[in-house]
């Protein structure tokens, strides 16, 4: 691991890159009038971005995507980009297969750099899967005759064999991501560059993947893999870059930057408390504060643990047992997950007026990793009451995984369910 | 060990800003597979769109030509005398033809490219070079089918047709019409970038340049020294139309009106490339 012994296959020195937003905010006078108003009377400005943590990134109409990027790649590295969205993973890759150039600094490389970044990329939907395979190669600078004597092992690694002759039009995303990555592999790059783009191929076909991303490093040659999945990359790279808000977090050895970057989850989120003047409810009843709570030592979020989901509530004046409470679980992508019922749950029963407090677990092994919000409904007499929409949001990261499969694993939720064999 | 570090030979160096001559000439060479396989690509598009196919290549500058050949050739007897207005007018219509599709399908090239140049890099430069090579073919199948008209004449004996050896010359002329379509195709394409609306001044801009130029009549019509005189010849075109129509009819040839467009094509394909190469790096941030 030593890697001063090696030459430096890819150096970035001061890597920055800026990128113009587009004229969204004030393109009439009317609200530029709007914005110096408020400034007037002390309000916030009504045109300012929501996200006050990207501020140091944004820097008047310009985004920082990169602010100063400088690490050395050597020889043989399986490095690990990780880091939430935005973070500037994908700006970097961007930078690397040269798309796109960088606004300072300076990128050098050594060696035939190849990169999959999207599905599909360099593929013509009229042309066979077959012609594909040239065009994609030559795209990535190999040669006909080059192509001609991988062609085998390339439709053999695709696993696609007797769809060589059909339009790729008529291909399933995941046919794509195979005949792409199979080209991709043989192409003997020196540098291999992979975005998550295999997260939707099937388990035997991810595992072939990362072993020739293996191959390829044990040959001496570089990898570099960006994906949101802890485990592949625990079980893929040596080192990982942690990139946060366009900057180095943390550079080393892939278990610890891995710890240090699954114990950070923005815990602004998991928990909020109101004053009585503000709660959320009614003169009947409030929401006084709510949090989620890991049963793990160090307060981590992994699927592998259960998240205990506190509610303070103030009753102010319901004197029977007709109140109910909804949780609304929804994932990132906003579809809900589940609903969680009280009255289902436990049935009812009276509310001592004053403070009460109720508690909802998830066990371990239902959610999946990615990012959840919960939403809060009160009801009473059958109807709504009030919603405290977005009460909680918290991001699950992914624990060690028994399996092959070590990519994004799909669906809302990812219980574990009993077998029987 | 920072010794040691420089020692190290870099192959890619991506920098800010690259300057234009740093043109990587062995890197478009290394990609010429990439090359061949956009050519077909372009000549499928053609080809395969049009229910004709292959014959309204040669039924375009035909068509074209009987026009000029009964409006301006019969009627307004802008010809020359004794050469038969088809032939004259075909010389002329089939380089030009080639030369504004060049411009317009090269300036169209980052667009039309645009969503495989925002997901993987090749040389952006091949994209307009497979489009001004695939337009290329067209205009040899087009300008064998003027030999044929003019072989029909000749058999037939209305026409003495025979420029024999001497017609190769065209081969330069070729050459030289290329580079100049190319560069002020690359130029219009970085520019198009960002003002789109370019490409419908560059409609009306390509026609009123045939006007200014001696395809629908011959130079030696226009008075030597007069101020229309010296606008025509300020076109570029203008002396290369005349050279096809000299080789291609077995006219008298004067090599030396080609000087001003060559110092005209070395200056803008040096503005084209340097243009070029500088948008089509942030090209991908921009659309």
């Amino acid at each position: 691991m030593s890697s001063e012994s090696r030459p430096p296959v890819i150096q970035v020195q001061d890597v920055r890159k800026r990128y113009r937003l587009g004229v969204t905010d004030r393109s009439m006078v009317a609200d530029e009038l709007a914005s110096v108003w408020a400034g007037l009377r002390g309000k916030r400005d009504p045109h300012t971005r929501v996200g006050g943590s990207l501020s140091d990134q944004r820097v008047g109409d310009y985004f920082w995507s990169l602010r100063g990027l400088s690490f050395e790649v050597f020889e043989g590295d399986i490095l690990g980009l990780i880091g939430r969205n935005g973070a500037g993973k994908s700006t970097l890759l961007k930078l690397l297969s040269r798309i796109t150039p960088p606004t300072s600094g300076t990128i050098r490389m050594r060696g035939r750099v190849s990169s999959l970044l999207e599905v599909g990329t360099g593929f013509h939907p009229e042309l066979t899967g077959r012609e594909n395979i040239y065009l994609n190669g030559a795209i990535m600078g190999m040669r006909h005759a080059e192509i001609d004597s991988k062609l085998d092992a390339i439709i053999a690694f695709s696993g696609i064999e007797h769809h060589m002759d059909t339009p790729i039009k008529r291909y399933s995303v995941g046919m794509k991501i195979r005949l792409g990555f199979a080209v991709a592999a043989h192409l003997d790059p020196d540098i291999l560059i992979v975005d998550e783009v295999l997260a939707v191929g099937d388990a035997e076909f991810q595992r072939k993947c990362l072993g020739s991303m293996r191959d390829v490093a044990s040959a001496g040659r570089t990898v570099i893999f960006v994906s949101h999945s802890m485990a592949s990359v625990q079980s893929l790279c040596s080192r990982a870059i942690w990139l946060d808000k366009g900057a180095i977090r943390m550079d080393g050895a892939t278990e610890p930057v891995i710890r240090e970057y699954l114990q950070e989850c923005s815990p602004q989120d998991r928990e909020q408390v109101w004053s009585a003047a503000n709660a959320p409810g009614t003169d009947e009843v409030r929401l006084m504060g709510i949090r989620a709570i890991s049963d793990r030592a160090d307060g981590a979020f992994t699927i592998g643990h259960g998240i205990s989901m506190e509610l303070d509530l103030d009753n102010r004046s319901i004197t029977d047992t007709d109140l109910n409470i909804q949780l609304i679980v929804r994932t990132g992508t906003d579809s809900i997950a589940f609903i969680s019922d009280l009255t289902e749950a436990i049935g009812t029963a009276l509310w001592p007026i004053g403070s009460n407090k109720v508690t909802c677990i998830i066990p371990p092994d239902l959610l999946n990793d990615g990012g959840y919000r919960v939403s809060v409904l009160f009801q009473r007499r059958g109807n709504r009451h009030f919603l405290v929409t977005d009460a909680l949001s918290f991001d699950m990261q992914e624990g060690p995984r028994k399996g092959a499969w070590f990519m994004k694993w799909e669906g809302a939720v990812r219980p574990k369910l009993k077998w029987i064999r | 060990m920072d010794h040691e570090r420089n020692k190290v030979r870099w192959d890619v160096i991506v920098e800010p800003t690259q300057p234009w001559w740093r043109l990587d000439l062995r890197e478009l060479w290394h990609y010429r597979d990439l090359l061949k396989l956009m050519i077909r690509r372009d000549l499928l598009a053609i080809y395969k769109q049009t229910l004709l196919g292959p014959l309204w290549q040669v039924l375009q500058p035909v068509l074209t030509s009987i026009m000029f050949a009964v409006v301006f050739g019969l009627m307004a007897r802008m010809s020359l005398p004794g050469i038969p207005p088809m032939l004259f007018y075909m010389a002329a219509v089939v380089p030009w033809i080639f030369f504004s599709n060049v411009i317009q399908r090269t300036s169209q090239t980052l667009l039309w490219n645009a969503t495989l140049m925002s997901r993987v890099y090749f040389p952006r430069l091949l994209a307009p070079m497979a489009t001004t090579a695939s337009t290329m073919v067209s205009f040899l199948v087009q300008l064998l089918a003027f030999i044929g008209i003019a072989l029909v004449y000749r058999w037939s004996g209305r026409y003495a047709w025979s420029p024999g050896l001497g017609m190769l010359w065209v081969l330069p002329l070729i050459a030289l019409m290329s580079l100049l379509a190319f560069s002020i195709g690359i130029l219009v394409a970085a520019l198009t970038t960002k003002f789109r609306d370019l490409t419908f001044l560059l409609t009306f801009g390509i026609q009123l340049l045939m006007y200014m130029s001696p395809v629908i009549f011959p130079l030696s019509m226009v008075q030597e020294g007069s101020t229309l005189r010296r606008v025509i010849e300020l076109n570029p075109m203008t002396a290369v139309l005349e050279g096809f129509r000299s080789l291609l009819l077995g006219t008298a040839m004067d090599w030396s009106t080609l000087a001003y467009p060559s110092l005209f094509t070395a200056i803008v394909l040096g503005l084209g490339l340097a243009i070029f190469q500088r948008v089509q790096r942030s090209f991908s941030d921009v659309i």
